[in-house]
């Protein structure tokens, strides 16, 4: 089928949704403007598929949105409430998991964990706290690695090995006990040839790589999220018609 | 590839001088080359020599290889038997499957911790011995079992386990223990089409050669094979499409991969195929070669099975020798004959997950063993990025026999849908636990009566991901339509408890987990901390509840097939067994997650108060 065709197209949650092939139901739905929330996926990243926020149902399977082909005439449910649930349960596990204290964190507003949650609609935490004991890396001059904060979605590995040709990060052992390491043989960012020029020194949707000095320069109120919800910003299509927003989005996306 | 192999024989926890660590890195480069892939092995035979990986080797293999030392981090701590400080000199691993705790493993393991005065998990002082568990060995026939730096141990007893303390403290080199502590039998009870005939006459592969690969292709489809791994997919179609898979360099660059990483708790039959019927098992391999156009074959072969490495590269060495492997295979012999094939040997190192096929291509790769999003299939994009076609061991001895005998000699047994004949492995409450080979569409019942049964309680059917049933459900089929397995078939009598099932399984599971997604990777050590406290009577109805939600958000929400099957037991178990939960609660009604008035105990010292007043009553 050549592109000249007419795109063939799925519906989501009933809207129909042009796709092209080999595009997935989350390239196709975000290049529309039609938000599915994920926390591992990033556009102009390769697909991951662990964070498992963007569980969809795709024609009475329940699959990743990030990892799996859009096909035509597929129809997808995401903004249903079994799957709204489900969503809630994963962030739920991912909030017991680490140390995630939003009020003290300073990622609070620009942390995509925490807008996804609210989009979704997790009011509460649910499960028993695992409270982690985790260490903080200070080592770097310009970034902090703060490893409580760490949901392990690997894209600071991706970004440092397939963006910035580096292969900073790895993610190390296994089940509840897996982390994230660094390439050094003191296993600090300090002594890696890391940068804050890097693009997974920006790229963590939580607070774990954080740039030093930033930490209030933009107030908790006027931060991305406190502007405008995650459905808008997080990494969909600009809306043309909302100019305001889709300008905030745009400085963001840059950013 | 024979470098493993060899330095198997070597003790472990020789002292890990720089010169040393040099000699076992260099035999390794040697024996593996180079690549980026062969990371794994390379670290296993550190591993082996020194009971642990030296950083020293780690430093080198960073610059012999072109990997990252996190990368080379990430795989040890990946992997259950690699270690990046040194066990003891003999590494005692105790299996830990449901079916070794049933035959008293934990008292046998008291017992010899006791006898050498070590605690599980720590090396003793003096480094000379370290004792653990670890999952299922693949020994439930001849249980309890252990691995001794890596070799396997049955049918241990107390007076067996005094004389293994007694050697370990005599410092005696395992070459010198009693043969029979290593014997491992096969106990085969039951042979069917497959098990029958033990004779090798590489009828199949001269079938290959006389008839060509598309009439090979043409009997494994007319069979109605299906994968004996457990999922059950058509075994013509994986290497249908493999063979129609675009490759770059025509066919040279296909891969045939044996999954012998049997690591399903209760499953032990791949351990008998190789080491009774391993001449098959490789014809079937290379058949498949011989259809797809594979130059490269690997056998995947779990870490606790090390101990049949010799045995296997023998049976290689003798293939290669007989022309059976190797450059012009079959050449002169008619139109499916003068392919090159030849098939090499990695170790798994104590990972559950790499049984699933695209795990285990990533361990093949060198790397920890995550599952990869699908599609693409390994049948297009598999072992670095090749066309790969990876079946059971099982899989591969039936298509050696269909292509001698033919489709219709195999569909003469079994259902419509489930051709031909599954081997179980039998264990739990049985007179005879072992191998038995069935037709497919055989009664659980009629398995229950042949391996001498009595008062059964439950079995679980294809392991601790499979399914539980009750005395009601015994009549159901062992096929793919009705239970599908993998084989895994383990016995509990009425003087079971299968909360301890629950608790084995579950723990399993957490301990198995890659790690990658969150369902799984958070979820199974949610279920294992509930499981615990219903054992531990602490547990209100809404703790049910929970466990049930949350086992159900593994189900749907995981990334692979792990974490979809891991809380099946769980469910299974709330169904069918409920009293085994309800029976502990603490309360029928529902119970905080702790107990609130001993949380306050803190401020009631504070304020120095311990009147009425200042405790909350029982009843709130």
């Amino acid at each position: 089928m050549s592109n000249d065709q007419q795109r063939s197209t799925f519906t989501l949650d009933g809207r129909r949704i042009p796709f092209t092939p080999g595009q997935t139901i989350m390239d196709a739905a975000l290049a529309a403007g039609v938000y599915i929330p994920h926390l591992c996926h990033k556009p102009g990243y390769a697909p991951h598929g662990s964070c498992r926020v963007c569980v969809v149902r795709a024609d009475g399977r329940e699959l990743s949105a990030c990892t799996a082909p859009a096909a035509a005439d597929m129809s997808v449910e995401s903004e249903v409430a079994d799957i709204r649930a489900l969503r809630v349960a994963v962030l739920q596990m991912l909030f017991a998991e680490g140390n995630h204290v939003c009020p003290a964190c300073e990622a609070s507003g620009n942390c995509t964990l925490q807008a996804v949650a609210y989009h979704c609609g997790m009011l509460t935490p649910r499960f028993p706290q695992r409270f982690p004991r985790r260490a903080v890396d200070a080592s770097h001059p310009d970034v902090i690695l703060d490893h409580n904060r760490c949901i392990l979605c690997e894209l600071c590995v991706r970004a440092s090995r397939d963006h910035d040709g580096k292969r900073v990060f790895a993610v190390s052992g296994r089940g509840i006990t897996s982390k994230l390491i660094v390439d050094a043989p003191s296993g600090r960012l300090g002594d890696t040839d890391f940068s804050a020029e890097d693009a997974a020194a920006h790229v963590c949707p939580v607070g774990a790589i954080l740039p030093r000095d930033e930490a209030f320069r933009v107030p908790i109120g006027q931060r991305r999220f406190d502007l405008a919800p995650v459905s808008r910003v997080g990494d969909v299509a600009l809306d043309p018609d909302a100019e305001v927003l889709a300008a905030d989005a745009e400085s963001e996306v840059l950013a | 590839m024979s470098g493993a192999s060899g330095l198997a024989a070597e003790h472990g926890g020789a002292h890990a001088d720089p010169a040393r660590i040099e000699r076992v890195l260099r035999g390794s480069l040697a024996a593996l080359g180079r690549g980026p892939d062969t990371v794994l092995q390379h670290l296993i035979a550190q591993q082996q020599v020194f009971s642990h990986v030296p950083d020293a080797a780690i430093g080198r293999l960073v610059e012999e290889l072109g990997v990252t030392r996190a990368q080379i981090l990430a795989a040890v701590d990946f992997y259950a038997f690699l270690h990046l400080t040194p066990r003891g000199r003999f590494d005692i691993l105790v299996s830990d499957n449901i079916t070794d705790r049933m035959l008293g493993n934990a008292a046998l393991m008291t017992q010899l911790c006791d006898a050498l005065g070590v605690r599980a998990g720590e090396p003793r002082a003096d480094g000379r011995v370290s004792l653990d568990y670890t999952s299922c060995t693949g020994m439930c026939d001849q249980g309890p079992a252990a691995l001794v730096n890596g070799l396997a141990l049955t049918r241990l007893d107390a007076a067996r386990i005094r004389e293994i303390a007694a050697l370990v403290e005599a410092d005696t080199p395992l070459a010198h223990w009693p043969k029979r502590f290593f014997a491992v039998s096969n106990n085969v009870h039951r042979s069917g089409l497959l098990l029958g005939d033990l004779e090798t006459r590489e009828a199949g592969l001269a079938a290959l050669f006389a008839r060509g690969g598309p009439a090979v292709l043409a009997e494994v489809e007319r069979a109605g094979l299906r994968g004996r791994g457990g999922a059950g997919f058509t075994t013509a179609l994986k290497w249908r499409f493999c063979r129609e898979a675009p490759s770059e360099n025509g066919h040279a660059d296909k891969v045939i991969v044996c999954n012998a990483d049997e690591g399903e708790p209760g499953t032990f039959k791949d351990r008998v195929l190789l080491s009774a019927y391993a001449d098959l098992v490789f014809e079937g391999m290379t058949l498949a070669a011989g259809v797809v156009g594979a130059k490269t074959g690997f056998l995947y072969l779990r870490g606790e099975y090390r101990y049949l490495l010799d045995h296997l590269e023998a049976v290689l060495a003798r293939r290669r020798a007989q022309g059976l492997l190797g450059t012009g295979i079959g050449a002169g012999e008619g139109p499916g004959g003068g392919f090159d094939f030849d098939i090499h040997i990695h170790l798994g190192a104590g990972a559950y997950i790499c049984g699933e096929e695209s795990a285990l291509i990533e361990s093949l790769e060198g790397k920890r063993g995550i599952t990869r999003k699908r599609p693409p299939f390994p049948v297009t994009e598999g072992y670095l990025d090749r066309p790969t076609v990876v079946n059971n061991v099982e899989t591969f001895l039936g298509a050696a026999r269909i292509a001698e005998h033919g489709g219709y000699w195999f569909r003469s047994e079994g259902t419509d849908r489930s051709a031909g004949s599954k081997i179980l492995s039998v264990s739990g409450d049985c007179a005879r636990p072992g191998i038995y080979e069935v037709p497919f569409g055989t009664p659980v019942a009629d398995v229950l009566a042949d391996c001498g049964a009595e008062d059964t309680q439950s079995v679980q059917v294809s392991g601790a991901a499979g399914v539980t049933l009750t005395p009601d459900e015994f009549h159901r089929l062992l096929a793919f339509e009705d239970l599908p397995t993998a084989g895994s078939f383990m016995v509990f009598d009425h003087s079971r408890d299968l909360l301890d099932m629950v608790r084995n399984f579950a723990g399993f599971f957490a301990h198995e987990s890659c790690g990658f997604c969150t369902p799984c990777r958070v979820g199974g050590r949610l279920v294992l901390d509930l499981v615990d406290k219903v054992a531990a009577g602490a547990a209100g109805r809404h703790d049910l509840d929970e466990l049930r939600d949350i086992a159900q958000v593994m189900r749907r929400a995981s990334h692979c097939g792990l974490g979809h099957t891991a809380a099946n037991h769980v469910l299974n178990t709330l169904d069918k067994f409920p009293h085994i939960y309800r029976d502990r609660l603490r309360m029928s009604d529902y119970t905080p997650s702790f107990d609130l008035d001993a949380a306050l105990a803190e401020a009631r010292a504070l304020a120095h108060r311990d009147d009425a007043e200042a405790h909350l009553a029982a009843d709130a």
